[in-house]
């Protein structure tokens, strides 16, 4: 792809203008994704961080869900951060009864699985296909992911302290899913990443 | 550089990054960060773990867990504190979405008690009788993200330089009556966008003038807007209202009174949830403001006395 890519960032709740922020520095096109027409126009999608509960809602009220499900089967490449990381998940754990998801990543996601607010924490990160060393990695309210199945990969592992060997980090095919919030810290390897997943370079 | 990609900068240098192996709770980043997390969604005062559920199922993105609504609070009088911790613990069992609860002013052993509950954010809300009337709780001593009114820009710093991860507008609380959240919406917009336009000479004696740190008057300068979200709160009542305050510049709303005291809470819950969203488009608003039942009567502020306004509490 010579022209840049345009990269939609789902605008239902949450930090979407952070993740457009990003973008923009990185010199990719982004825009906010509110409606089901608006998916036809992207090339690639950033579900951003929120309250995975409030944004699946949502999604299924405003008639986003199977319109993200379609795309998702049909290749479209997605990035999802925490709240995000929870709708890509084929399987959650400690959602509320009914809690949809978009699915697409053969994964069990444990919803706020690090505690509350007051247990929201900063870590590193060691991280697969990105230079560099660890990333400072800010985690809020955050999932984890439990169990993966064949087809995906781990990217990242909480690198230090108690919360050791915590997966936080995986990509399947087109799918790419962090439990924390790279559009929070400056640190841009992790949306890079994304961006050539987008024009088929990663 | 973009001024979107500085601010993305300031925002990773201007925190402390974990030094090395350990994680760290309660950091800038974590609060701020949590702060960020609740943009574009409805946060919904409850006084019941009934409440809780509705405002939960109405897509509501946290709740506030407080006793009264700020209405009857009005209309009880007397000192109005931090809730029962029974009450507390009720409305985090019976939803999931984060949980808020209010403190006085200054009362810094209520803020304490919050914490301990495991509150996910708490408001050092005017709404509240003030418990010190020369300070604010030092925010920076808890784990806990604190949100604080401001009705203007000298307020709202000086908010953030005692610790604050969000800024709301006071509005006027539990009146139904949207006028003073626009004012104050319209003064914090209005003095930001001044900043922008002094050179650094001038800045000194900005800051000075709405005594704020300077550091923090000098950086809202550049970013053109807060170092941290900014909401509305203070008397919306209706979709209107709430597309309103995003149009005048606010990331989202607080809702008090309006939803519980109005005739459909459920249904008023979700027009302002897709009001918020949808702040741009007038025919959502429209679709979502058909019959709604009755909104909160509501009080005329010319009907207020100066002693019963709660705007004018904090320093």
């Amino acid at each position: 792809m010579s022209v840049p890519p345009i990269i939609g960032v789902l605008a239902l709740q949450g930090d979407t203008a952070e993740h457009l922020r990003v973008l923009d520095g990185l010199g990719v096109p982004g825009t906010p994704v509110l409606r089901p027409e608006h998916i036809d126009e992207v090339h690639g999608l950033i579900i951003p961080g929120g309250e995975s509960t409030t944004m699946a809602k949502l999604a299924v009220r405003y008639e986003l869900m199977e319109p993200l499900r379609k795309h998702v089967g049909e290749g479209l490449p997605v990035y999802g951060t925490c709240a995000g990381m929870i709708m890509l998940a084929d399987r959650i754990l400690d959602g509320i009864e009914g809690q949809q998801s978009i699915g697409g990543i053969d994964m069990t996601v444990r919803r706020n699985a690090f505690g509350r607010q007051t247990e929201s924490f900063e870590a590193q990160v060691d991280i697969e296909d990105t230079d560099g060393g660890p990333l400072d990695a800010v985690f809020i309210r955050a999932p984890w992911v439990e169990a993966v199945g064949d087809r995906v990969r781990v990217l990242g592992k909480i690198a230090h302290g108690e919360r050791t060997g915590r997966i936080v980090a995986v990509r399947q095919g087109a799918l790419l899913a962090t439990s924390f919030h790279p559009e929070l810290t400056g640190d841009t390897r992790i949306h890079r990443l994304f961006v050539d997943m987008v024009k088929g370079q990663a | 550089m973009s001024a979107q990609n500085l601010e993305t900068a300031t925002v990773a240098n201007a925190n402390t990054a974990p030094n090395s192996a350990e994680s760290t709770v309660g950091t800038t980043r974590v609060k701020r960060g949590m702060a960020e997390q609740l943009k574009n969604g409805v946060i919904m005062d409850v006084v019941t773990p009934e409440q809780a559920k509705i405002a939960e199922d109405a897509g509501a993105v946290a709740v506030m867990a407080l006793e009264r609504v700020p209405a009857d609070i009005r209309k009880d009088g007397g000192v109005a504190r931090m809730s029962d911790p029974d009450m507390i613990d009720g409305i985090i069992e019976a939803v999931s979405i984060p949980v808020m609860a209010k403190a006085r002013i200054g009362h810094f052993v209520e803020a304490q008690v919050l914490e301990s509950l495991g509150v996910d954010f708490i408001d050092e809300s005017e709404v509240l009788t003030p418990a010190d009337e020369a300070h604010h709780i030092d925010k920076w001593a808890f784990t806990v993200p604190f949100v604080c009114g401001a009705t203007s820009i000298g307020e709202a710093l000086r908010r953030i330089a005692e610790g604050a991860a969000m800024i709301r507008s006071k509005g006027e609380a539990g009146t139904g009556n949207v006028v003073e959240a626009t004012r104050h919406m319209r003064a914090i917009r209005s003095e930001i966008r001044r900043l922008g336009t002094l050179d650094e000479t001038e800045l000194f004696d900005a800051a000075k003038e709405v005594r704020a740190p300077y550091d923090i008057v000098k950086e809202v300068a550049r970013l053109g807007k807060l170092p941290v979200p900014l909401f509305s709160a203070g008397g919306v009542a209706t979709p209107a209202d709430a597309a309103m305050m995003r149009q005048l510049g606010a990331e989202s709303v607080f809702v008090g009174s309006g939803i519980f005291k109005s005739g459909d809470p459920a249904k008023r819950a979700d027009a302002i949830v897709q009001a918020v969203l949808h702040y741009n488009d007038p025919s959502v608003i429209a679709k979502v403001s058909r019959g709604l039942g009755t909104a909160m009567v509501g009080i005329n502020l010319d009907d207020l006395d100066e002693t019963e306004r709660y705007a004018g509490r904090g320093w």
